[in-house]
């Protein structure tokens, strides 16, 4: 039996902010009516998180539960956990339009810890950084790759990007994270 | 001659002196200096020479205007032709050489085109090069490319050795100006609390305020401006970008702006610069206004230079261009020029005015200095080669044939009346109106740029705008800022005192009637070399167009854009089309206002940036591994596996020998994998690949179709049943972004009411092909609950289980022809998996192979490559997969597209196999060709090579390819065309050339 890997295990930066690979991380796509009953308890008997409004990412002791579109969450947990939440789910939600996708490992993580993560972000990203909370998510892009970034604390972010591009993604944010790159945009 | 003055000149700090040289010289300027400031500082007036007659050139203009002042700046790797002087900030050891000359700026040899001058008029180069036709290409042009241009393009293979980055931002107001104008725009938008980015192009604030003297609110313009910052600065939501310049503005609010972070500090760990992608509610444009030359013989000499602009050059920098200076005018505005210098110490030897009198304050006060003041008169030539040594002068209304009066002087400060800076407003459509009060072209309030309301997304304001007064400037300003931020409560505008001005007189020549020998000694576009006669032919010779004449003339199209010239060179035409300006009109306006940097533009998308690259799970193994790569859309793919000593080839013909012996590894996992589900899936599936998929059983495969709906293929794979509202559909590695896309785009746009949910997991799982004789011992060896017996698991068949202890699906697939698995497990499990299978596999001599064994295997039993075989005009039918056409679905997507006359017209191409003759490969994309030319004159062809390879299984040259009735012709033997011309006798044969029972994948 072999333990899964994560693309880049261990990587840290240390610039004008500091980017962290984070691991694999339970990920699991929901699909269906956000607003019906069924995936309101479904979600809260498997993650004990209600559904989240739009735009927003929920975190509970256990699990985390973000909006990714009008009919689609992201529910994050622990990655050995996730078998039983998807079996849960699954349960819980047969016989209705929903489906659900364990996704964990199509995707990478990473964390932007410091006050100037916004900046860092704003040079890769299309986003309104002033209007984002934290416990705001959104999908968007990172510089030429899909990404989503979602704020955790003040001066904390996690982005998930595709696996493929992890090491695009990591010369990117370290990149623009190099000392002498600073802005000043978020104050 | 040009000097520094010994006190003086706001923006420089005498405690920091600078070293530069130009032209190797060894010269000295202060910190605060532009380098065109540093340069007149150190008497180097001759700057440049001008594009086509060599003509010696002097710096003109003190900002973004400047058309002469260029220079080559820096040493490889940071060379770059072209950097404006009057805008680039003095560095310590900072190198300028001067361009467009040779063999010295001093003596030129091109200079000799000015003797020739009256033969090289306007369109000279279209008459004379046109005939005979042959010599453009190999006379004329490499002549006059070698002589033409101005500065030399960096070393080819120079890589740049700085950093540039991006970013986003977002305002409710942007503010383009950093003058008196965008600062209280800026003030006023902010404090109706709106988040605002206010952006200046120079390293200073405050425009040219401070240098006019302007008092604001009771305090000088410097001291106001300093006030005003730092309020801004404290403000929250407000940005302050100075050295960033608004470069475009496009639709939607989005605006680029263009910050030189670190060009004043090269070789700083800094991004030098940085491109900033606004998105803005308004963008208020407070770009000031440019002053116009004058149109009198001689006009380009060195010495003369924009009155506004000597004024600058004292006031900022403290460095004026001469000893004795001569103003021309037709305006007040220039009379501060005159007080600047008298108050410098420059004897102002005459304040020479067009209009025939001049009573204002601004003159009055003139006259109080005693300097003397003639109206109604014209400079009628200016005297000097290389520096300006006297001015002749005559009534304005006159032919200027003789000269009343000379004036030694070596400089003249000459000021046509301003023009605002349209070029923002106008880059997304905002209109202009004429105004004949200032004889200029300002935006047309009631036709601004919309946006997505409706509404004007750009607001113009100050000098921009029209407002050429200090006190109408801020009041303005502020207006503009109180309307873009939608401000409810109304707040009182700054006030300033400025003395009042006289109207200016529109003048276009000087003088008014001058003939042809002055007019072409006058110039408009002194880079260009496009003077009053030149525009005045364009007219005579049909050019009408505003447009046609630019381009005919070259007026304006030099790297300053006719930001100087523009007005005037209108100004001529319409006077000799005798139609009035504005029916004329301007050129476009296009961003960017003033060039920017390549690198600015790519960001940080260089070296392994520059584009992603997808990597799978083992990835970093085929590197280490010998992988010759291949690119396969973003993804890279091992093409093969190079040992020591190998060739490509070589290492080819090994991975499909073992392959087919043995056991061969294939790292699949860049296939798409999209998994369809919900209660709709069957009818969905159905409608989107060509043959029936609803009926496929849970546990089972099928291959399959997709068409778009003309019937055209476009992408294939094995499609697997997971349960009975689920399928997982493998697509191209290509094609997986494209088929994911293309099935939402129907879920959403077309069939929005069926229950279907489409998630795309290309990247969640490894998928490893194992292939070949050993394939199913391998796998065992790994441990397995799934029973992989021929019966258990046959062909097309998938199940779900473990295999060396990991979560697996096995698909028993084929692309090879081999008994052949694909193993997907959770991405993080796909090197462990692969690990174990290069070990388990050693005992049967397991080697990956890459994408090129694997065409050839695919070849040899005739399986088709979306991509080869097909190039988006090709249908099923073509490539012989009737069979996977359904004739009983009543519809699906393609169906009608494929039965249109044209696709079953017998006349089609088929795919059939090729055998050379002499057994050799077929050249790539070879052609048949057939005696004759088709309609459009091109030689007729009856087959063209889709995949062609050595088959090292067959020991000789296969191809696919696609013949002019292929099937009917099996048997016969056809020629393609070879390299150069030799003719390849190929047999067309069947489609499948290895294992035509297709034995070896069911054992």
């Amino acid at each position: 039996m072999s333990e899964p890997v994560s693309a880049l295990p261990g990587a840290r930066y240390a610039g004008l902010v500091k980017v962290a690979e984070a691991g694999l991380r339970g990920m699991i796509v929901l699909r269906g009516d956000l607003a019906s009953k069924a995936v309101a308890k479904a979600v809260k008997d498997a993650t004990g998180m209600p559904v989240p409004e739009t735009r927003r990412i929920a975190f509970g002791k256990e699990a985390a539960v973000a909006w990714m579109a009008p009919d689609e969450l992201l529910i994050l947990t622990d990655h050995a956990a996730v078998a039983k939440t998807v079996a849960k789910l699954e349960k819980a939600l047969a016989g209705e339009f929903a489906t659900v996708a364990d996704v964990s490992d199509a995707r990478a993580v990473f964390t932007l810890t410091g006050v100037q993560a916004r900046d860092v972000l704003a040079k890769a990203c299309p986003v309104d950084f002033a209007d984002f909370p934290v416990g705001t998510i959104r999908r968007t892009r990172a510089a030429q790759v899909a990404a989503a970034i979602w704020r955790t604390e003040e001066d904390a972010f996690t982005l998930v990007c595709f696996r493929s591009v992890a090491r695009y993604m990591w010369d990117l944010l370290t990149t623009l994270a190099r000392p002498g790159g600073e802005v000043g945009l978020y104050r | 001659m040009s000097h520094r003055l010994d006190r003086g000149g706001r923006l420089i700090d005498r405690t920091k002196r600078l070293d530069f040289t130009f032209n190797g010289k060894r010269m000295q300027g202060y910190a605060g200096d532009t380098l065109a400031a540093a340069l007149l500082a150190s008497d180097q007036m001759l700057v440049g020479r001008s594009f086509k007659y060599h003509r010696p050139r002097g710096i003109v203009a003190s900002g973004a205007e400047e058309p002469n002042a260029l220079v080559g700046l820096g040493e490889e790797p940071r060379f770059e032709p072209n950097q404006r002087t009057t805008t680039t900030e003095l560095f310590a050891g900072a190198k300028m050489v001067s361009q467009n000359h040779w063999p010295s700026l001093e003596h030129d040899i091109g200079a000799v085109n000015n003797a020739f001058a009256r033969f090289l008029t306007a369109g000279f180069y279209y008459k004379m090069f046109i005939h005979p036709r042959p010599f453009w290409k190999h006379v004329y042009e490499p002549f006059i490319r070698r002589t033409a241009g101005l500065g030399r393009a960096p070393e080819a293979e120079t890589v740049d050795a700085d950093r540039y980055e991006q970013i986003h931002a977002f305002a409710d107001v942007l503010v383009i100006g950093g003058g008196i104008a965008g600062i209280a725009a800026a003030r006023a938008a902010a404090e109706a609390g709106r988040r605002v980015i206010l952006c200046e192009q120079a390293a200073h604030w405050g425009g040219r305020a401070p240098v006019d003297g302007v008092v604001i609110e009771g305090q000088a313009a410097a001291d106001w401006v300093e006030a005003q910052i730092e309020a801004l600065r404290g403000m929250a939501n407000v940005t302050l970008l100075p050295r960033t310049m608004g470069a475009g503005v496009h639709d939607h609010g989005y605006v680029l702006a263009y910050q030189r972070v670190a060009d004043h500090e090269p070789g700083a760990d800094k991004p030098r610069h940085r491109l900033w992608r606004i998105r803005a509610g308004r963008t208020i444009t407070a770009t000031g206004a440019i002053e116009r030359p004058l149109s009198f013989a001689g006009n380009d000499i060195p010495g003369v230079m924009l009155a506004s602009a000597m004024r600058d050059y004292a006031v900022n920098w403290a460095v004026v261009p001469g000893k004795r200076v001569v103003v021309v005018t037709n305006n007040d505005d220039a009379y501060r020029t005159a007080i600047a210098l008298h108050e410098a110490g420059v004897a102002v030897r005459a304040v020479i005015d067009a209009r025939p009198a001049a009573r204002g304050a601004l003159p009055e006060a003139v006259r109080a200095r005693g300097i003397r003041v003639a109206t109604g008169t014209a400079i009628r030539r200016v005297e000097g080669g290389k520096r300006v040594t006297a001015v002749e002068l005559c009534a304005q209304e006159s032919d200027g044939a003789e000269a009343s009066e000379r004036i030694e002087c070596d400089a003249v400060a000459m000021s046509g009346g301003w023009s605002p800076v349209v070029h923002l407003w106008s880059h997304c459509g905002g209109r202009l109106l004429w105004d004949e009060a200032q004889a200029s072209f300002r935006p047309d309030p009631d036709r601004p740029p919309l946006g997505h309301d409706g509404a004007g997304f750009v607001i113009a304001a100050g000098s921009a705008n029209g407002a050429m007064l200090a006190d109408t400037v801020l009041a303005d300003g502020h207006e503009a800022g109180q309307k873009a931020a939608g401000a409810k409560k109304k707040s009182r505008a700054p006030k300033a005192e400025a003395e009042e001005e006289e109207p200016l007189a529109p003048v276009w020549m000087m003088p008014a009637r001058a003939g042809y020998k002055l007019r072409m000694k006058m110039w408009l576009d002194p880079q260009n070399d496009v003077k009053v006669s030149d525009i005045q032919l364009a007219a005579r010779e049909g050019y009408e167009s505003v447009e046609h004449a630019k381009r005919y003339t070259t007026l304006g199209m030099a790297t300053d854009q006719g930001k100087m010239s523009n007005i005037n060179g209108l100004a001529i035409l319409a006077d000799a089309l005798g139609r009035p300006i504005p029916q004329v009109g301007t050129t476009t306006f296009r961003p960017p206002w003033t060039p920017i940097s390549m690198g600015a533009i790519a960001g940080e998308a260089r070296g392994p940036l520059f584009q992603p690259l997808r990597r799978t799970p083992l990835h970093d193994w085929h590197e280490a591994n010998g992988a010759d790569w291949e690119p396969v859309g973003q993804w890279r793919r091992p093409y093969c596996y190079r040992r020591a000593g190998e060739s490509r080839h070589d290492a080819v013909m090994r991975e499909v020998k073992q392959t087919r012996e043995s056991l061969g590894l294939l790292d699949a996992s860049t296939l798409g994998k999209i998994v369809v589900r919900g209660p709709d899936a069957g009818r969905f599936m159905d409608m989107l690949y060509t043959n029936m998929m609803s009926t496929l059983k849970p546990g089972k495969c099928r291959y399959g179709l997709m068409c778009n709906e003309n019937g055209f293929l476009f992408d294939d794979g094995v499609v697997a049943r997971l349960s009975d509202d689920a399928f997982l559909c493998h697509t191209t590695s290509g094609g997986a972004d494209r088929v994911h896309a293309w099935m939402e785009d129907w879920l959403q746009c077309e069939w929005w009411d069926w229950k279907v949910h489409v998630v795309n997991l290309t990247e969640q799982f490894a998928q490893i092909a194992v292939v070949g004789p050993n394939a199913r011992k391998v796998l065992e060896r790994l441990g397995t609950d799934i029973d992989l017996s021929r019966e258990a698991l046959p062909f097309m068949d998938w199940r779900e289980g473990r295999l060396a202890g990991m979560p697996a699906r096995v698909f028993r697939i084929s692309f090879s022809g081999e008994l052949s698995y694909e193993i997907a497990v959770p991405a993080g499990h796909g090197l462990a998996l692969w690990d174990r299978l290069i070990e388990a596999g050693a005992e049967f001599g397991a080697m990956p192979y890459g994408t090129e064994a694997l065409h050839i295997m695919r070849a040899e039993k005739g399986f088709i490559m979306i991509g080869d075989e097909t190039d988006g005009t090709v249908i099923p039918q073509d490539l012989g997969l009737d069979w996977a056409v359904s004739k009983k679905k009543a519809d699906f997507l393609g169906k009608r597209g494929m039965e249109r006359e044209a696709m079953v017209a017998p006349e089609r191409w088929s795919l059939v196999g090729l055998e050379t003759v002499d057994g050799s490969v077929l050249p790539h994309a070879a052609l048949a060709p057939l005696e004759g030319e088709n309609a459009n004159g091109q030689r007729k062809t009856q087959g063209r090579v889709t995949s062609t390879y050595h088959s090292p299984t067959l020991g000789r040259g296969i191809a696919l390819g696609l013949v002019h009735r292929g099937r009917e012709r099996m048997g016969e033997v056809i020629e393609f065309r070879g390299d150069g011309g030799r003719m390849i006798a190929a047999k067309i044969v069947e489609t499948c050339f290895h294992d035509k029972a297709g034995e070896k994948q069911h054992v």
